[in-house]
């Protein structure tokens, strides 16, 4: 994805945004010049920025976690015949169910804190990449672990030097598909329970203070949010997997 | 020296390629084996690489039985399995790097000090060096054969097991892949042992030609071919004879 072309979108949205909010003249639908004089007099006030920075933490530990617990796991179960028959039918009875389901019970467990978010980002998250990794372990030719064995390799070597590498485009495939669920989730579990986080201040100002630039202001930071853990596995892609980019 | 004794072996369920098999081969020795597909050629290969085991009976290595993939010996396929993640050099350098992450347990990699990790004179007697910092998909099947070749050598193997490893490569790369090869494996005093399903493969790299018949296989067939291995040799009258007895005897094998 090119910036060039986020940025034409970005404007070809606020045209029909901007004749959506003419055409409706209520102040539920502000216009965008105004939601952007909001966004930044809430982003210069500190406001903004703190919610944002509360949220940004909840994503990045909750992903960082699914990731240190399901690239193991998810290894482990691709490269073993054995392992997979037992583990693959509990994933894929997991698997599907929607996670957000469970934000009561967890909150009820873990309580009010970061946790409880955190570890709702954790499940959505650890489920889309164990079963990408497992996937791709799986799919590896044969040749290339008989020409790794041939060369010494032992199991150790071969998690090392094949099943390791070979997970990462999948890892970072799983991060790009869960970025948005993982953004629309902690929308979800930030209006539980919390003073923080962008969630709570989109649904603080649109619900109890109906001041309405402000939630949009708060809409376009968590649209940010989003975008920016977009480009960012993008730029982790072209680092970590250069390969893919050659021609 | 390899030596074969009494080997058997089949695929769970299926009746046996090798039944009483012995075969013995000296060090340095240039072997081609051929045969019809399902003959046994690349079964034979994994048993001598220690990635499959026998069902019964012994395969020595100068004098060690194997059991497990051999640090001395080294394993050329057909689809050369570089990773695609890695660059020539680090293609190259993967053995080297097994061999040092394991350090010198005499299992993984061979006993007696770590191996020099400057793969760069290799690549340069494959003519390759130019290519280094490319990725396999960047570079022809000629090129990724010589990447494998370098990765293999580099190990400083006795011996040297391929599995077809020409077979995807036009006629010319080919034949320029056969003369290195031999030309390597003289140098370095290989025993290279080839699987190949061409005739006129098996007459060119074989000094001796193991010719392996519908399964079970209990004796080896061995056609001698001393004066295989030089360019020239292609246009002798000797080469069609070879050619023709092995094309003669295949035949009859699978008739």
């Amino acid at each position: 994805m090119k910036r060039r072309d986020v940025l034409i979108a970005a404007l070809g949205l606020a045209v029909l945004w901007q004749i959506a909010a003419l055409l409706l003249n209520r102040s539920i639908l502000p216009t965008p010049m105004l939601v952007a004089q909001a966004f930044f007099s809430e982003l210069t006030s500190g406001l903004l920025a703190e919610h944002t920075l509360a949220s940004l933490w909840r994503v990045v530990v909750g992903t960082l976690l699914s990731v240190l617990a399901a690239v193991p796991a998810g290894l482990a179960i691709g490269g073993s015949v054995r392992l997979n028959r037992i583990l693959s039918p509990v994933i894929y009875l997991l698997y599907p169910i929607p996670k957000v389901v469970f934000v009561p019970v967890i909150l009820l467990f873990l309580g009010i804190g970061d946790a409880a978010k955190i570890t709702i980002i954790f499940l959505i998250l650890f489920f889309q990449i164990i079963v990408l990794v497992r996937d791709q372990a799986a799919a590896l030719p044969p040749q290339l672990f008989q020409s790794l064995r041939s060369l010494g390799a032992g199991r150790r070597a071969l998690f090392r030097f094949v099943y390791l590498p070979a997970s990462l485009p999948a890892i970072l495939t799983a991060l790009r598909q869960s970025v948005g669920t993982a953004v629309a989730v902690l929308y979800i579990a930030e209006l539980f329970a919390t003073q923080r986080g962008l969630g709570y201040y989109i649904y603080y100002n649109g619900s109890t203070l109906l001041n309405y630039p402000a939630m949009y202001a708060g809409v376009i930071a968590m649209s940010l949010l989003g975008l920016g853990l977009y480009f960012t596995v993008d730029w982790l892609e072209r680092i970590l997997c250069p390969w893919k980019f050659v021609s | 020296m390899i030596q074969i004794k009494s080997l058997t072996f089949g695929y769970s369920g299926y009746s046996p390629i090798f039944q009483s098999f012995d075969w013995t081969l000296n060090r340095g020795e240039t072997w081609a084996i051929i045969g019809s597909s399902g003959c046994g050629k690349t079964s034979l290969l994994y048993l001598l690489a220690g990635l499959l085991k026998p069902t019964s009976g012994e395969i020595l290595i100068e004098g060690e039985s194997i059991v497990r993939p051999r640090p001395g010996t080294g394993l050329i396929l057909q689809e050369y399995g570089l990773l695609p993640w890695s660059t020539v050099k680090q293609n190259a350098e993967l053995g080297l790097r097994v061999h040092n992450f394991y350090g010198p347990d005499g299992r993984h990699a061979p006993q007696g000090g770590r191996t020099s990790m400057d793969i760069m004179p290799w690549l340069e007697r494959l003519g390759i060096a130019h290519l280094a910092e490319k990725y396999p998909s960047q570079i022809s099947g000629g090129q990724r054969q010589r990447t494998a070749i370098a990765r293999t050598l580099a190990l400083r193997p006795d011996v040297l097991l391929m599995d077809e490893p020409f077979s995807s490569l036009d006629a010319v790369i080919r034949e320029d892949l056969q003369a290195l090869t031999l030309e390597l494996c003289r140098e370095q005093n290989i025993t290279l042992i080839m699987v190949t399903h061409t005739i006129e493969e098996a007459a060119m790299m074989g000094k001796k030609i193991l010719l392996l018949g519908e399964p079970p296989n209990t004796k080896p067939k061995v056609f001698e071919n001393p004066n295989s291995g030089d360019a020239e040799f292609r246009q002798t009258m000797e080469y069609l004879e070879i050619c023709k007895t092995l094309r003669k005897e295949l035949g009859n094998e699978t008739s």
